[in-house]
C-alpha cells in the first residue's frame, strides 16, 4: 500500500474495506516499471560491467530487475556489447520472442554505433538500432555500473510517461 | 517385446544460453542426456582484431588488445608491451616493470574472481557470485585511482604506462592483499568444499595429462590436469624471475587428476600465489622512476619479427607481430589460450551428461571475446 501511494491517487476508507482510484494508465506503467525482468544476455565486455551491476556493489534488484534466462519471460533486454552480423541475426529472433510491451537498453558505444570497431570493423554492426528499436542508449566503453543505472532510470521516466489509452487510439 | 527403436538428437546450446559465457554455440549430438558429440562453433564476437592491428600504427593497437580477452586486460596490455618492446628493442624502466607485475596479478585476481563466481553460478550456487564481486569491485577500485578506467584500461603501453601510481598506492594494495586473504579461506568454506560443488565437479570432465598437452591447452586448463608448466616459471618475462612462488598443479583432491574440481583448485589457490608476488613486489619497488621515460617517441621498429609469450589467466597468450620497418605493423597474430582450451571441450566431454556440459564448459574458463577476435 506504501507503494501505491506514491501514484498520486485517491485512497478513501471505505466501510468493507480499502479502495484504489487511480488511471488505468498510472496503474499499467507502475506495474511494468517497478518489475522490468531483464533478459540474461551479454556479448562482450559491457556484459561484465553489467554483471557487476547486477552483483553486490550495485545491486540491480532494487528496481525490480531480475535476470531471466529465456526471451519469454523478459520484459527488457540490455543490448550489451559488440553487435557482429552472424549475432545480429540471432538478437532479431530473440527480440521477436519477447512478449509486449518490451524496452531494449543499448549498453556501450559498440551497440550504440559501433564503437572502437566503426571503421575497420568489417563484422560489425554499426548500431543496435539498424535492427531493433533502441528506447535508451547509454554511453561508454564500457559504461560504467552508474552509467547502466542511469540509463535504466530514464527507460523507468519513459515508462512512467507512456499511455496506452492513446496509443491505441492514434 | 520388439525393440524400441531409437535415435539420437542434434540440439543447439547457444549463442544465446546463460552458461556459455557469452556468445559460444555448441552443437550437441545427444542419446537421452549422453552427449555424444560436442562441437563448438564459434564467430559470433567476431571483431576484426588483426584488420584492425593492420590499419593502427603500434601504440593505437593497444586498446583492441584491451578487449580481447576484457576480464584480463592489463594481463593483455602486458603481453603485447613485450613483444614490441621486444621488437625495438626498448629497455623499460626498473619502477614500470614492478607496476606492470603488480597490476598483471591483481588483474590476474580480477579475473579468477569472476571465473570462481560465475563457475558457481553454473553449479547452481548464486552467493560465491556476490562474494566474489566484493572483492572484485575493490581491485577494481584501484584500478580506477591509478588509471582512471574499470574495465579496458589502456594502461600498460609500449615502453612505460600511461600513469605513475598515486602517492598511497602501495598501502591501497596492501591493505587488499590483507583483506583478501581470509576472503579465499570463506571462498572455500562457502563453495570449493561444499558436498554438494564437489559432487557436481569432481571425477567430471576429467582430461588427462597427455591429452590436455596434445590439445594445446594451457593456464590452470592445464595445470588442472598436473602438467607443471606455468609461462611465468618455464620461460619468465618481464622480472617474473626475481619472486618466490609456486606453481599450482591439479593433485586430484576429491576425484581423479584432470577433473573440473582440480580446475577450479588451480585457480584459487593463484589468487593466493598472486598475493604472493603483488607483496614481493610491493616491497622491492623502487621509489623513484618516471614511468614514461622510455615511451619512444615514434614507434618504429626494424624489419623482422617476433612472437612473445605472457602467462595470462587463461593460459599462453602470445602475439606474433611482423614489421617491415613502418609506423604499422604488417601483421598481429595472437595466439588466444582461451581459444586453444576451448578446443580440449569436445575430448573431456564426450560420454558425459548434458548437465555435467555446462560445468565442464565452466571450468575451462573461456572469454569470447578472445577466441573470436
Amino acid at each position: 500500500m506504501r507503494y501505491l501511494n506514491r501514484l498520486d491517487s485517491k485512497i478513501k476508507q471505505y466501510e468493507h474495506g480499502n479502495f484504489v482510484v487511480t488511471s488505468v494508465d498510472k496503474f499499467l506503467n507502475w506495474a511494468r516499471l517497478s518489475s522490468m525482468w531483464q533478459m540474461t544476455f551479454g556479448l562482450a565486455c559491457c556484459a561484465i560491467e553489467m554483471m557487476a551491476t547486477s552483483a553486490s556493489h550495485y545491486d540491480f534488484d532494487r528496481f525490480g530487475i531480475i535476470p531471466r534466462p529465456s526471451p519469454r519471460h523478459a520484459d527488457m533486454i540490455i543490448i550489451s556489447g559488440t553487435v557482429t552480423l552472424k549475432m545480429a541475426t540471432r538478437i532479431k529472433k530473440l527480440y521477436d520472442q519477447m512478449p509486449e510491451p518490451k524496452y531494449i537498453i543499448s549498453m556501450g558505444s559498440c551497440s550504440n554505433c559501433g564503437g572502437p570497431y566503426w571503421e575497420h570493423g568489417y563484422h560489425v554492426l554499426k548500431g543496435i538500432d539498424r535492427i531493433i528499436p533502441v528506447d535508451v542508449y547509454v554511453p561508454g566503453c564500457p559504461p560504467r555500473p552508474e552509467a547502466l543505472l542511469e540509463g535504466v532510470l530514464k527507460l523507468q521516466d519513459k515508462i512512467r510517461n507512456q499511455s496506452t489509452y492513446k496509443k491505441n487510439k492514434a | 517385446m520388439a525393440e524400441l527403436k531409437t535415435e539420437t538428437i542434434t540440439l543447439n546450446m547457444g549463442p544465446q544460453h546463460p552458461s556459455t559465457h557469452g556468445v559460444l554455440r555448441l552443437e550437441l549430438v545427444l542419446d537421452g542426456e549422453i552427449v555424444l558429440e560436442v562441437k563448438p562453433v564459434i564467430g559470433y564476437l567476431h571483431r576484426c582484431f588483426e584488420k584492425h592491428a593492420e590499419a593502427m600504427t603500434y601504440p593505437q593497437v593497444v586498446p583492441y588488445v584491451d578487449r580481447m580477452d576484457y576480464l584480463a586486460s592489463m594481463n593483455n596490455e602486458l603481453g603485447y608491451a613485450v613483444a614490441v618492446e621486444r621488437l625495438c628493442g626498448v629497455k623499460v624502466p626498473e619502477k614500470v616493470e614492478y607496476i606492470r607485475v603488480i597490476m598483471a596479478e591483481l588483474n590476474r585476481i580480477a579475473s579468477h574472481l569472476v571465473a570462481l563466481g560465475t563457475y558457481g553460478l553454473d553449479a547452481g550456487a548464486f552467493t560465491p557470485f556476490l562474494y566474489c564481486f566484493i572483492d572484485r569491485e575493490k581491485i577494481l577500485e584501484i584500478f580506477e585511482i591509478t588509471c582512471g578506467a574499470r574495465l579496458l584500461y589502456n594502461y600498460i603501453w609500449v615502453g612505460g604506462l600511461s600513469h605513475d601510481i598515486t602517492p598511497n598506492f602501495k598501502e591501497k594494495v596492501l591493505e587488499f592483499v590483507k583483506v583478501f586473504r581470509p576472503r579465499i579461506k570463506e571462498l572455500n568454506d562457502l563453495l570449493s568444499f561444499n558436498k554438494i560443488f564437489i559432487e557436481r565437479t569432481a571425477n567430471v570432465g576429467v582430461l588427462p595429462p597427455e591429452v590436455a598437452i596434445n590439445a594445446g591447452t594451457s593456464g590452470p586448463t592445464l595445470r588442472g590436469s598436473g602438467v607443471n608448466f606455468d609461462l611465468r616459471k618455464n620461460d619468465p618475462y618481464s622480472i617474473y624471475d626475481r619472486f618466490d612462488f609456486k606453481v599450482i598443479v591439479g593433485n586430484g583432491e576429491m576425484g581423479t587428476v584432470g577433473d573440473s574440481w582440480d580446475r577450479y583448485m588451480v585457480r584459487v589457490w593463484e589468487m593466493e600465489e598472486s598475493c604472493k608476488i603483488i607483496e614481493q613486489a610491493i616491497e622491492q619497488m623502487p621509489a623513484e622512476g618516471n614511468v614514461q621515460e622510455a615511451v619512444p617517441k615514434r614507434i618504429k621498429p626494424p624489419v623482422g619479427e617476433i612472437y612473445a609469450r605472457t602467462e595470462t589467466p587463461r593460459g599462453e597468450l602470445g602475439f606474433y607481430i611482423i614489421s617491415d620497418g613502418t609506423n604499422y605493423p604488417i601483421r598481429v597474430k595472437a595466439r588466444g589460450p582461451a581459444f586453444c582450451n576451448l578446443s580440449a571441450l569436445p575430448l573431456m566431454s564426450k560420454g558425459c551428461m548434458i548437465a555435467d556440459l555446462v560445468v565442464i564448459l565452466g571450468s575451462i574458463d573461456i572469454v569470447l571475446g578472445e577466441i573470436d577476435r
